[in-house]
């Protein structure tokens, strides 16, 4: 088996994102990968399908960005502070694209990963019963088991071009130890064709606290980049925490098109990036 | 003692909490009444929030559904899939705790759109856990303020089923669990009429008119037989809150 290679995180965006990929940038509330997205950011990739349970201000920066044509989601909250501008920017205004929308609930996309790391075509649960989100979205279906009869709901596995996710450190052979809440990190990056990881830092010894310790072996990702910081505002637990006075800030930056594009020009983009508005 | 009408429908909502429960918790208010109901009478509550933490025990209020003292003070943090596949959909969970921008009489909820869905007035934050946390807890709590636009006549779009259009709809789905049991807003608790299941006011909250009530609620709201006065909060019930809420803004603030 092929490990994992060792890149830069500028090198590991450009050699595994590609415009029009279907990409999850996952993390449940923590260890998002906000790092890697202002590398897609900078290395202004379109046209993708964004897929993520809670959209959060790294797919609000993405979307307000213009780097996104779809988004497949489940909650698209900034969670205990109110809306995401950007998203609801696209969505009501298709500000600076228009986004198509494919919703879910957190239960169906949580099952449709761990289908997509079980090689399985689709995942079955039960849900969705007497939501109309079943007649918003064509990827909402039922299944009769064959056995007792009951009926139940059937969703497409996901099957991403590539995951990006974030973790806590990662060996020179690149394996990669996750802890705290662990989300849908493994299901997302064994769903995926390509996977980029981010961590905060790279060490001779992987130290996995238990027997059971959630490792993900090297040969089953792509590109392993050092990104200290790289899931701030949210956090890295054993790091940094969740930055929740930034949660609230953002509130202000993202409300206003002007705002949110000096900011991301100031601490992200470079001075000289515009947004594609078409 | 003084206290606001929020405060009344934090301890409302916790006293409906038991201390054997395993809650399924939402973000905000549902939040801080389980919480408040853990610091109180409820010490042995086993709180899940959706990011995967049981069991926890937070000093604060999180700001999200994964803040990092969730999965410190818990006893175990497992998976998002594990979550939702062996402890909800298990069958692990006595209630799950729910808010949203608009309920109807029968209990069902919306938190997708305001508006139509193809050009929404408003674009809110969508389903998240809550479509299978009603359907796979045994029983449902909801918590909102009670304004016209948040308790209205018609959702303009149905994310969560609650009661459906009523009477033995759930039943008729196949769903096995009761659904919404209890509503508790700034101005009185709700229960379901046996029959009907629609939201009936069980009791007012001090110093509460019914006509308030029915100024505020966006369908022709009936009271049951004998409503009751919630009791008021307690001292101590009133301190626990105030602190925890102290700590919390002050958690918050700090970066």
């Amino acid at each position: 088996m092929t490990g994992a290679r060792i890149l830069p995180l500028a090198e590991a965006v450009a050699e595994h994102v590609h415009d029009g990929d279907t990409a999850a940038f996952e993390g449940f509330t923590h260890l998002i990968p906000f790092a890697a997205a202002h590398e897609v950011i900078r290395q202004r990739r379109r046209d993708l399908t964004l897929v993520r349970m809670t959209p959060d201000l790294i797919y609000d920066q993405l979307i307000g960005m213009g780097c996104a044509r779809k988004l497949v989601f489940s909650w698209g909250g900034n969670p205990g502070v109110g809306s995401l501008h950007r998203l609801r920017d696209a969505v009501e205004h298709g500000w600076p694209v228009a986004l198509e929308v494919e919703e879910h609930s957190h239960a169906a996309m949580a099952n449709a990963y761990a289908a997509g790391a079980a090689g399985l075509p689709f995942a079955t649960f039960r849900g969705y019963l007497g939501s109309q989100l079943v007649d918003v979205n064509p990827n909402i279906s039922f299944v009769t088991c064959p056995f007792t009869g009951e009926r139940l709901a059937a969703v497409p596995a996901l099957r991403p071009d590539v995951a990006v996710v974030h973790a806590q450190r990662a060996d020179r052979a690149g394996n990669v130890l996750f802890e705290g809440i662990v989300g849908v990190q493994k299901e997302v990056v064994l769903a995926s064709r390509r996977a980029i990881v981010t961590v905060e830092e790279i060490v001779d010894d992987l130290r996995p606290p238990s027997l059971n310790s959630v490792v993900l072996p090297s040969w089953t990702m792509s590109a392993v980049a050092e990104a200290p910081g790289g899931a701030h505002p949210s956090y890295a637990h054993g790091h940094y925490a969740r930055d929740n006075a930034f949660y609230k800030a953002w509130d202000a930056i993202a409300r206003d098109r002007h705002t949110f594009t000096a900011w991301m020009a100031e601490h992200v983009a470079g001075d000289d990036t515009q947004v594609d508005a078409r | 003692m003084d206290y606001s009408a929020t405060e009344m429908m934090i301890v409302a909502a916790a006293r409906a909490l038991q201390n054997s429960d395993v809650c399924f918790v939402g973000i905000g208010a549902p939040s801080a009444a389980c919480n408040l109901a853990r610091l109180t009478h409820a010490p042995d509550i086993t709180l899940i929030y959706e990011s995967g933490t049981i069991g926890t025990k937070p000093d604060v209020l999180p700001l999200s559904i994964g803040d990092g003292e969730l999965a410190e003070t818990a006893l175990t943090t497992v998976s998002v899939p594990e979550m939702f596949r062996y402890w909800l959909q298990g069958g692990r969970v006595s209630v799950g705790f729910l808010g949203a921008a608009q309920i109807d009489r029968f209990g069902n909820l919306n938190t997708t759109v305001v508006g139509s869905y193809d050009a929404p007035t408003v674009r809110l934050p969508g389903g998240g856990g809550a479509p299978e946390i009603a359907s796979s807890c045994a029983e449902v709590f909801i918590i909102a303020k009670h304004a016209p636009r948040t308790l209205v006549n018609r959702l303009d779009f149905v994310t969560t089923f609650g009661h459906g259009e009523g009477g033995d709809h759930r039943a008729r789905l196949g769903i096995t669990t009761a659904g919404p049991t209890l509503a508790i807003t700034d101005l009185c608790t709700m229960h379901p009429d046996p029959e009907t299941r629609e939201l009936v006011v069980a009791s007012l909250h001090p110093g509460v008119e019914r006509t308030t009530v029915e100024e505020r609620t966006g369908w022709p709201i009936r009271f049951g037989g004998a409503v009751d006065e919630t009791p008021p909060p307690t001292a101590d019930e009133l301190d626990v809150l105030r602190d925890l809420n102290a700590r919390t803004d002050r958690a918050h603030i700090q970066t």
